[in-house]
């Protein structure tokens, strides 16, 4: 790896900027998820940032069901994203639907739709467990495992 | 020789590396300080850097119905404005001869970022990009009030308008009022609350920048943490007394130091004004502070 790139692999590892969407959530991930960057948890500490646009993001954080309706967003707003990327699946219901499970209005898991590189369980999971699976998906954009990079990889070859 | 010259002065020394290195410590201390004066730990000391070298290795999404070309120039044309502008400013270490008209150089160097940002905002064809280009085209007829006054009363009092001779002359009641006047300019110039209103968060997202990304992104980054350096560059060879060798860099280094926690004091203590209130802070106080400065310099 020549030093450039392996500057900004590193630089992909201590700076990762969430970008935060629900997808039919109860709100419990959410309000979970805004003590990350407060005093308490403070996910700066790891270049942890919230941004406003999905274009500044490198990793998504999606909470809650996906449901019929957010479904398209969800999938406009990754393919917004720049490459390289990675996705936070926050929460049970990404997975498996949790409560919501058997609804004629949801639809999912979220994996069915785009890559999800990291789980985080609970209902609502706790911050720390938040921006571990921050601190985990920014480590896979660092050594090119997300499954964004690795279509890339396979595309290329 | 000369050209080597020239090549060392814009790419290192006060150019690009050197003013880059010292924007981004300056963009370090304003998030860790903010983030201790809020009781958090705050970024690492690289944050700044390493956020940028992780944007340079992204992929650009250019938004459709864009002017491609113009989205790319343009925070190029803002980077290198602003190292053209630093390299012109006799900070301690340029050997670059300050000529006459140098400061009405600098004064429209120091704008062309604000011209690229409000550009951005309308190229980038997002509407919270073109609220924010408005709010910041209105905010730069707010400050720039007292700022191009402070500078004006200056170059009125030296009688010149030579960067070196407004570094030269001595100290007094102009100087202190003028510089009162350019201080207040400082926090809209960059941004930071009470006057972050072009780039408020939860409100219009990023601004200006919302639909750029990736390498774009990163020079605007870079742009912005030179702007803070030459900012800085300007006020104090403008306004703090003349020095020679080591005593000009000390000095140098700690009035950024000053200023810089000066800025995030009163960012983390005040929130974000309306356009109208902040407009009128500017041209009643600012004002004041630059038509006294004038008067004096005028009649003395």
């Amino acid at each position: 790896m020549n030093p450039i790139a392996r500057l900004i692999s590193i630089a992909r590892r201590k700076s990762p900027w969430i970008y935060t969407v629900n997808s039919g959530s109860c709100n419990g991930c959410d309000i979970e998820i805004g003590p990350c960057v407060s005093p308490r948890y403070d996910g700066e500490q790891i270049g942890m940032l919230r941004q406003g646009s999905p274009k500044h993001a490198d990793i998504l954080v999606v909470t809650g069901t996906l449901t019929k309706r957010s479904r398209q967003a969800v999938m406009d707003i990754y393919a917004q994203m720049p490459s390289p990327k990675a996705v936070v699946a926050v929460g049970s219901c990404p997975a498996s639907g949790n409560v919501f499970a058997g609804s004629p209005t949801i639809d999912g898991p979220l994996d069915k739709y785009i890559p999800v590189d990291v789980w985080v369980p609970g209902c609502p999971p706790r911050p720390q467990l938040i921006i571990a699976g921050v601190a985990q998906a920014a480590e896979l954009l660092a050594s090119g495992r997300t499954a964004d990079q690795q279509a890339k990889a396979r595309a290329a070859r | 020789m000369t050209s080597l010259r020239i090549a060392f002065e814009v790419l290192v020394w006060p150019g690009l590396l050197g003013a880059a290195a010292f924007g981004f410590l300056y963009l370090w201390i304003a998030r860790k300080l903010s983030a201790r004066l809020q009781g958090r730990r705050g970024p690492p000391f690289y944050q700044p850097f390493f956020d940028f070298m992780k944007l340079l290795g992204k992929q650009t999404v250019v938004p459709r119905g864009a002017n491609t070309s113009l989205f790319y120039a343009l925070p190029f044309i803002s980077v290198g404005a602003t190292v053209f502008g630093l390299v012109i400013v006799p900070v301690p270490g340029n050997t670059a001869h300050s000529f006459p008209g140098d400061v009405v150089l600098l004064l429209y160097l120091l704008e062309m970022p604000v011209l690229c940002d409000v550009l951005a905002g309308y190229v980038s064809r997002s509407i919270y990009g073109q609220v924010s280009a408005m709010r910041e085209a209105v905010m730069s007829l707010g400050y720039n009030l007292p700022f191009l006054a402070a500078v004006i009363a200056m170059a009125e009092q030296a009688g010149s308008f030579r960067l070196g001779d407004l570094q030269a002359m001595p100290f007094g009641p102009v100087t202190a009022l003028a510089a009162i006047a350019f201080l207040l300019a400082i926090p809209a110039r960059l941004k930071s609350n009470p006057f972050s209103i072009p780039n408020a968060e939860q409100e219009i997202g990023p601004g200006a920048h919302m639909e750029y990304n990736a390498v774009p992104l990163a020079m605007f980054e870079l742009s912005h943490a030179m702007e803070v350096v030459l900012l800085f560059d300007a006020f104090f060879v403008i306004f703090c007394p003349s020095l020679h060798g080591v005593g000009a860099a000390l000095a140098y280094v700690l009035a950024g130091m000053v200023l810089i926690v000066l800025v995030v004091l009163i960012a983390v203590t005040t929130a974000r004004l309306t356009v109208t209130r902040a407009f009128r802070f500017y041209w009643v106080w600012g004002g004041v502070a630059a038509c006294a400065a004038m008067v004096i310099a005028m009649i003395g």
